[in-house]
């Protein structure tokens, strides 16, 4: 599998995307990752129907490579965008939003040994999109629950727990107040729980989660649970760990996954050479994990972890001075003596 | 004077008129020779034993408080022959303060078939449109964090607990969540008010009107416009993700937050973590005419039945709320002070806290102190 490159669509992003990109492609390079980046634009085209949205060779070119890698969107306010985040979710049917926050040695929070999975359901839930006024002042907004979506979201969780040697899944949900709507994915999570016995089932309020969370995030392993909670509860973790400059996030779809840094665009730091490349270089090294690339995944991620903790050659937002090239250069020269 | 009183709780509840609030608490201890009627609800878990700790504490503070005892349950053993909704509603309009433990909910439909739960229907029924929970440090018990100090304001009535859900063909569920402009106004007021009687700089909106843009729009939208009749507080808002991961990292930016229902109860828990767990922070409720004191993280604890391992402090801390509320401010200090002092000493502390005491043995140093404290 690993003996001929393979390509990976590479969406840079705007802001500080194209550095962190190009950090990650040095990285890659200097660990001789089987790969070859195809990079697209996704900057929104008007299209025949008059709306804005992503440029079709971006479509094809990830339907083509059913993996992708990309920077952080800037989502124009208003104007009636969708946004693009939404539309790349729509477009390629990510049902399931992977988060591990894992403590960062070197980088000090107020929590030791953080190991975390947030696994959310991406494409229905509180994010229908569907609301309308029925009278004057009274919005109604509907939250939409599926069987086949929640089923699909719980069996991932179980082959992740798996795949990624983790013990336990823990669907997090609210059935004693949407009892029949949050019942549902309960009783989905529970379904696929009968057919993992390997890995152990646990299910806990929203409350309970945030309320152990805070105080001992160490009883958790691997989370699943609906759109709006997970989106919670998976930047309530990234604050655990030091926030969203850390944090890797991948989008899992049926036919292929895309693999992306949350954090913003930074556009007050853009271009000079100053930008954290971590959280997109675990979200790619989360791809390697992915397209079964193990070994160079461990080499890479190895060659982060230790670079931030020896603290030498730390960008401005983990407390240094260096520059992202600085950073990068590092992290290149460690893969190397591996 | 009995009409008197009675307007007090009303004008505690709602007002803005500090002067005659003000006025009303300065009014000479003499209530104390007065018995006063108060509303319980044991509830489930851990709760119905602590309501015995409860009711010794305020006899020994020399409160003189008759309660009225109310099984509300939905769960187990006392599903079916508990209190219905009706008794509990009669007796807080008649009371018009409850001291409450915690009901828990089940995930299955009610035997009434009713997708409500129990807690709503009380809330909704005596209108208990706010919720307040103060998150504050425990003086004296080390945390992550130190000098919290936040105020949830979480709108109690509509939102995601709107029970309204069904099943549009098989294995599709819609859960409707009801944003009424009427609720938000009335929740950011009372945030408002709630900030100008108590001094605080800062109301923060929470919120998801990023993805919500209609149901959540209209609810920061009400916050906005209240906000302009309160040029002396500072208004901002905040999209409810974030405000995690910013509790979590750093909790004391935070001055009193406003949110609709479901950020409530996940804010409430997320903070009272921080300070240190359900077992500690008090919380309490208001509609126009009742007050209802409980638990700011809503926790029964079932595991813990009949262990003598609950903290008391949340369900104390409640109590000596809810004897403030009623001008019985002596004794109301005197269960503060006594909870503060026992935790403070470090001696004496339940599990959860860190430490090795018993139910009993917490009560037994709190009750020595609330004595002593009463003797000065």
């Amino acid at each position: 599998m690993s003996d001929k490159s393979r390509l990976v669509t590479l969406i840079p992003g705007d802001g500080i995307g194209p550095e962190i990109s190009n950090s990650v492609k040095q990285i890659f390079g200097a660990a001789g990752v089987p790969i070859t980046w195809e990079s697209v634009d996704v900057t929104p085209v008007k299209g025949p129907d008059g709306k804005f949205d992503i440029p079709q060779n971006a479509i094809d070119s990830v339907n083509k490579n059913h993996v992708g890698l990309k920077g952080p969107l800037a989502t124009p306010v208003g104007k009636g965008h969708r946004s693009l985040n939404l539309a790349l979710r729509k477009e390629f049917n990510l049902y399931a939003n992977v988060r591990p926050c894992k403590s960062v040695e070197g980088y000090e929070t107020a929590y030791k040994d953080v190991d975390i999975v947030t696994i959310r359901e991406n494409t229905e839930g509180e994010y229908s999109g569907i609301e309308h006024e029925i009278v004057d002042g009274v919005v109604q907004s509907i939250k939409l629950i599926t069987e086949n979506a929640s089923r699909r979201v719980a069996e991932f969780a179980f082959k992740y727990a798996r795949a990624n040697n983790r013990r336990t899944v823990t669907a997090v949900h609210k059935a004693n107040i949407m009892r029949m709507s949050d019942g549902l994915f309960l009783k989905c999570c529970r379904q696929a729980a009968e057919k993992n016995r390997d890995i152990t089932f646990k299910e806990m309020y929203l409350d309970t989660v945030c309320l152990n969370m805070v105080r001992d995030p160490t009883h958790f392993d691997v989370l699943v649970m609906p759109n709006l909670y997970g989106d919670i509860l998976s930047d309530l973790c990234a604050g655990l760990i030091g926030g969203l400059g850390v944090t890797p996030s991948g989008n899992i779809g049926e036919q292929g996954a895309i693999f992306e840094s949350v954090h913003g665009t930074a556009p007050d730091i853009a271009g000079q050479d100053k930008a954290n490349p971590t959280a997109l270089l675990l979200s790619a090294v989360m791809m390697l994990r992915y397209m079964e690339f193990y070994e160079h995944a461990d080499r890479i991620e190895r060659a982060v972890f230790e670079t931030i903790k020896e603290g030498q050659k730390l960008t401005g937002d983990l407390g240094g001075s260096a520059k992202c090239s600085e950073f990068t250069d590092e992290i290149c020269r460690k893969v190397d003596n591996y | 004077m009995a009409a008197l009183k009675r307007l007090s709780h009303v004008m505690k509840a709602t007002t803005s008129n500090l002067q005659f609030v003000r006025a009303l608490q300065t009014t000479p201890a003499s209530f104390n020779l007065k018995r006063h009627q108060v509303t319980m609800i044991p509830g489930d878990g851990v709760f119905p034993e602590l309501m015995n700790y409860v009711k010794e504490a305020c006899e020994a503070a020399g409160a003189g408080i008759d309660w009225r005892v109310i099984w509300a349950s939905e769960t187990g053993a006392s599903q079916g022959f508990g209190a219905d909704v009706k008794e509990v509603l009669d007796s807080c309009h008649a009371t018009k303060v409850c001291l409450k433990g915690i009901i828990s909910s089940p995930h299955t439909v009610g035997a009434e078939g009713l997708l409500a739960t129990l807690n709503m229907r009380i809330r909704r029924g005596l209108d208990l449109f706010a919720n307040v929970v103060r998150v504050k440090s425990v003086p004296g018990f080390e945390t992550r964090h130190k000098d919290i100090d936040v105020v949830i304001i979480r709108e109690q009535t509509e939102g995601e607990y709107s029970a309204l859900e069904h099943e549009s063909v098989p294995g599709v569920i819609e859960s409707l969540k009801i944003i009424t402009k009427k609720n938000s106004e009335r929740i950011a007021r009372f945030a408002f008010d709630y900030a100008t009687r108590h001094n605080r700089k800062k109301v923060t909106a929470v919120h998801k009107a990023n993805i919500m843009k209609l149901g959540d729009g209209l609810f920061l939208d009400c916050c906005h416009e209240v906000s302009k009749l309160y040029p002396h507080i500072e208004f901002d808002n905040l999209i409810i993700d974030n405000c995690c991961m910013q509790l979590v990292s750093n909790p004391n930016q935070f001055d009193v937050m406003v949110m609709p229902n479901l950020y409530g109860n996940i804010l409430d828990n997320l903070a009272s973590g921080l300070v240190g767990g359900a077992g500690v922070v008090p919380g309490e409720s208001y509609s126009k005419k009742v007050a209802v004191f409980e638990p700011g993280a809503r926790h029964a604890f079932a595991e813990a039945v009949g262990k003598n391992l609950a903290n008391p402090t949340a369900i104390l801390l409640c109590t000596s709320n809810l004897l403030h509320h009623i001008n019985l401010d002596k004794s109301a200090q005197a269960i503060r002070n006594s909870v503060e002092h026992v935790i403070k000493s470090g001696k004496v502390r339940t599990q959860d806290m860190g430490g090795y005491a018993t139910t009993l043995e917490f009560m037994t140093a709190v009750l020595a102190q609330i004595r002593r404290e009463a003797a000065n």
